[in-house]
């Protein structure tokens, strides 16, 4: 209330960047985005922080340089969060309608949300999202609001993210270890949906991937709620791997090579050809078969298609996909990538762009901040049910908690 | 462990003509084998053989049979196989004679002492000799007693392998995971006990109990024939209308399985089911469908039988085995192959040589050069230094695909592949 306009922080840990974002809610409830800081990211493999002393250093930079960019204070962040140990599901929780004129009332909707929410996980493991999908009435379904329907037996699906908590924590650890709150961890493959996706591509269905450096998380979207997450833990750091060994050459050179000669498909016209690679001096030093670069590439990404392919098969996910597939992350750059998707999934394939955010034109359009700009969104979403929620008295009670929280 | 108790006590092989002779072997072999007596297999017959007299006299096996040399003057081998070598070797009649009318072998062992890794192989020859189906279920040692015990135990492990039709073979560092940090010596060792004496249980009920679905002993020798180094048993047991389910959630929850890990790297499986006359063939149906979903690689088998006492209970027994992923394995396996070679061209015994150094070549040796082996094993001799460090130079290339910048991270496991590992490399995809 007496914030004169809430800044909203992203941040996301990435295996090959550290990235913040701060975006700024308008008068109007727009979302500008106003500041982008990154460094490169030293500490983390496979989405999970490998050493907490250099991630810390690097989160450190990022943020420092989105403060200096937008003018501002960062306080708290929103988390991104990935790794290999994600896991979603859905679950359903029912609730019978005792009422006698078999209303269904806004405590029956609660108390199948609680239901639903009761998950039985092990111990160490944490709940990061649990998303609502939609309601069934006596068996009918895709309801999105029960309340006042006739009923006896109200379920909902809830679509549960969770993850192992002490991996979890090692992330939030770095970030506490700066000073800085977390107002809350997301996973970054939701985050990126977020970003990228319009209600209308929510409602008609969608698939988002995001290719990261170290992981690959994808979303399902489907009339308009999330059916299906997952995250691979490979990603482009693999492709640089792979193209090191098979062509014996530096991690270094291969990350380069990669992001320079790369490209997602073989063609015909590549064979025979070779590529130098010249030293600092600008002296060759050696050459490589070009073909066989793009092979090893093809076949990565090909596999990482096909295994993402595979489980949303499995999961019945694959039929609800009208409005295609969207790319993000830094993978999405590799040269002809939507069209190796495009032969791999059969569907129609489009790199993502953030939209419905106004402010840093050049930060928006890279596919590589998609999951730290969702991360903002996120925030928002946040900010404004929060919002609703407060009545008055709770609301000068939470602004004075604020202002007494402030050291 | 119930599961297996109950239903084998006083119930006699109904497939007629089998004649199953468990011999336990050495010490730890022949406690496995007490604890089998107690159990009541009242179908088996029990011979124990060991070197040290005191060991054998404490045991109620109703055959019992001391390999008597000078050498040891009735005392153990002191974890030397040599002498367990030389001791059978003497006694081979003795064993022979022991081994004649079964038609079936149990051998039961602890490898990585004197008497089990050093008799075991001999008998297992000499009982293939005298026409008999020969299967081993032995033990590796705790990694904590040392590396020369474990040396010992892979040498004994290959040579039984070579010698008998199959074996299964429990690491007993892998019953550390079943067991929490109070659990007593004596327990540990009775659990370790209990496992192999459970498989060896549940391999007799396949082969023997009227089955809907047979096992016959040829595929259960195929599926443990040199293929693996560990092995692992899971059992599971549940009543009431679900207990398909809930057997197979117990199974996977079985902690042996390390989550469905161990599954899904598992090469081979054998699987047998145990029911009452109301088994359906739809719990068979989804207990299978959901292990295959487990073990995707692997080769399955699978047998159900029905039993009077089961009515309303389902049983099942899985025993898997996987490739060793002991890193010692590929490491100290090679040195005994080097001395193999070195000991042809000293010896000048012009066997064949096998055509790759790197093709392993089944230790078919004649006991005095089992002994010379193991004897040029003997740490502190400069040739064996010397071999060792250059067959671990040659060994290099053989080495699995090294995952460069993922070496030391968590490697990601899908369906069984090692996506770290470059997709070209696991598709066999040639850059010529």
């Amino acid at each position: 209330m007496f914030e004169p306009s809430p800044i909203i922080v992203g941040l996301e840990i990435g295996t090959s960047k550290v990235c913040a974002v701060v975006g700024e809610l308008t008068a109007e409830n727009v979302l500008n985005v106003v500041g982008l800081g990154q460094a490169r990211s030293r500490g983390v493999r496979k989405g999970e922080i490998a050493d907490p002393q250099v991630a810390e250093e690097d989160v450190r930079y990022a943020i420092v340089e989105a403060e200096q960019m937008a003018d501002v204070e960062i306080r708290s962040v929103y988390l991104g969060v990935s790794g290999g140990h994600l896991r979603g599901f859905n679950n359903r929780g029912v609730h019978p309608v005792v009422s006698s004129d078999r209303e269904i009332s806004e405590e029956d909707v609660q108390d199948v949300i609680k239901n639903a929410k009761t998950i039985n996980l092990p111990a160490q493991n944490h709940v990061i999202h649990a998303i609502r999908q939609h309601f069934l009435v006596d068996g009918q379904d895709g309801i999105t609001n029960p309340v006042g329907m006739l009923g006896s037996r109200v379920e909902v699906d809830v679509h549960v993210i969770h993850g192992n908590l002490n991996r979890l924590q090692n992330a939030i650890r770095t970030v506490k270890g700066l000073q800085l709150e977390v107002d809350d961890i997301v996973f970054t493959g939701l985050a990126s949906s977020l970003a990228l996706l319009t209600n209308e591509q929510k409602e008609m269905g969608s698939l988002v991937i995001d290719i990261g450096g170290g992981t690959t998380e994808y979303v399902v979207y489907a009339n308009g709620i999330i059916k299906h997450t997952g995250v691979l833990a490979v990603g482009g750091d693999h492709v640089s791997n792979d193209l090191a060994y098979g062509l014996k050459v530096p991690l270094s050179r291969a990350e380069q090579l990669k992001v320079e000669h790369g490209s997602a498909l073989v063609e015909d016209s590549t064979k025979g050809q070779t590529v130098t690679i010249s030293n600092e001096l600008g002296l060759p030093v050696r050459t490589v078969n070009l073909e066989h670069l793009r092979r090893i590439m093809f076949l990565r990404l090909e596999e990482i298609f096909q295994l993402i392919g595979h489980d949303l098969e499995q999961a019945g996910a694959l039929d609800y996909l009208r409005a295609g597939v969207f790319l993000c992350g830094g993978g999405a750059r590799i040269a002809q990538i939507a069209k190796l998707a495009e032969q791999v999934l059969q569907m129609p394939v489009t790199l993502g762009k953030t939209n419905s955010i106004s402010g840093l034109k050049s930060a928006l359009d890279q596919p590589e901040f998609a999951s730290a700009i969702g991360l903002v969104k996120f925030g928002t979403f946040q900010q404004r049910k929060r919002a609703l929620k407060a009545s008055l008295a709770e609301g000068i009670k939470a602004t004075f908690d604020q202002l007494f929280r402030r050291p | 462990m119930d599961t297996s108790a109950t239903p084998n006590s006083g119930i006699e092989p109904q497939k007629a003509g089998i004649a199953i002779k468990v011999f336990g072997v050495g010490s730890a072999g022949i406690n496995v084998m007490e604890q089998m007596v107690t159990r009541g297999c009242s179908a088996m017959t029990f011979a124990a053989i060991n070197t040290d007299s005191r060991n054998l006299a404490k045991s109620s096996a109703t055959e019992k049979i001391h390999l008597e040399i000078k050498m040891l003057r009735g005392l153990g081998t002191g974890g030397d196989p040599e002498r367990g070598v030389a001791a059978a070797e003497e006694n081979a009649e003795k064993l022979k004679a022991a081994c004649a009318g079964a038609d079936v072998i149990f051998i039961l062992a602890g490898l990585g002492g004197g008497a089990g890794t050093g008799i075991t192989p001999v008998l297992a020859r000499v009982a293939k000799e005298t026409g008999a189906l020969v299967l081993g279920f032995v033990t590796t040692p705790f990694d904590c007693e040392g590396r020369r015990r474990q040396t010992l135990a892979r040498l004994g492990l290959e040579a039984l392998k070579a010698a008998a039709d199959g074996v299964i073979c429990l690491p007993n560092q892998m019953v550390c995971k079943l067991i929490d940090e109070n659990t007593s010596v004596v327990d540990t060792f009775r659990i370790t006990n209990e496992l192999l004496g459970d498989g060896l249980v549940g391999v007799w009920r396949l082969l023997t109990q009227p089955s809907l679905i047979e096992i016959h002993f040829a595929d259960v020798c195929a599926l443990f024939r040199d293929r693996h180094a560990e092995s692992f048993f899971a059992f599971a047991e549940a009543m009431g209308p679900t207990r398909s389910r809930e057997a197979m959630d117990k199974l996977l929850a079985h902690p042996m399985l390390a989550a469905g890990e161990m599954l899904a790297e598992s090469e081979t499986a054998l699987v047998s089911l145990m029911g009452g006359p109301d088994l359906t063939m739809a719990e068979i149906n989804r207990v299978m469908e959901h292990l295959q979903r487990h073990c995707e690689h692997a080769q399955v088998i699978m047998g159900a039988a029905v039993d009077e006492s089961f009515r309303d209970r389902l049983a099942i027994t899985l025993i898997a085995s996987r490739k060793s992923h002991d890193p010692h394995a590929e490491l100290t396996e090679p040195p005994a192959k080097t001395e193999e070679l070195d000991t042809q061209l000293l010896t000048r015994t012009a066997t064949a040589r096998p055509g790759s150094r790197f093709v392993p070549p089944p230790p078919d040796l004649p006991p005095e050069q089992v002994e010379q082996l193991l004897k040029r094993r003997a740490p502190g001799s400069p040739r064996s230094r010397r071999n060792l460090s250059k067959m671990l130079q040659a060994q290099l290339p053989l080495e699995i695909v090294s995952k460069g910048r993922f070496d030391k991270s968590e490697p990601t496991i899908h369906a069984g592949e090692d996506l770290d590992v470059p997709t070209y490399i696991r598709r066999g995809v040639a850059l010529n």
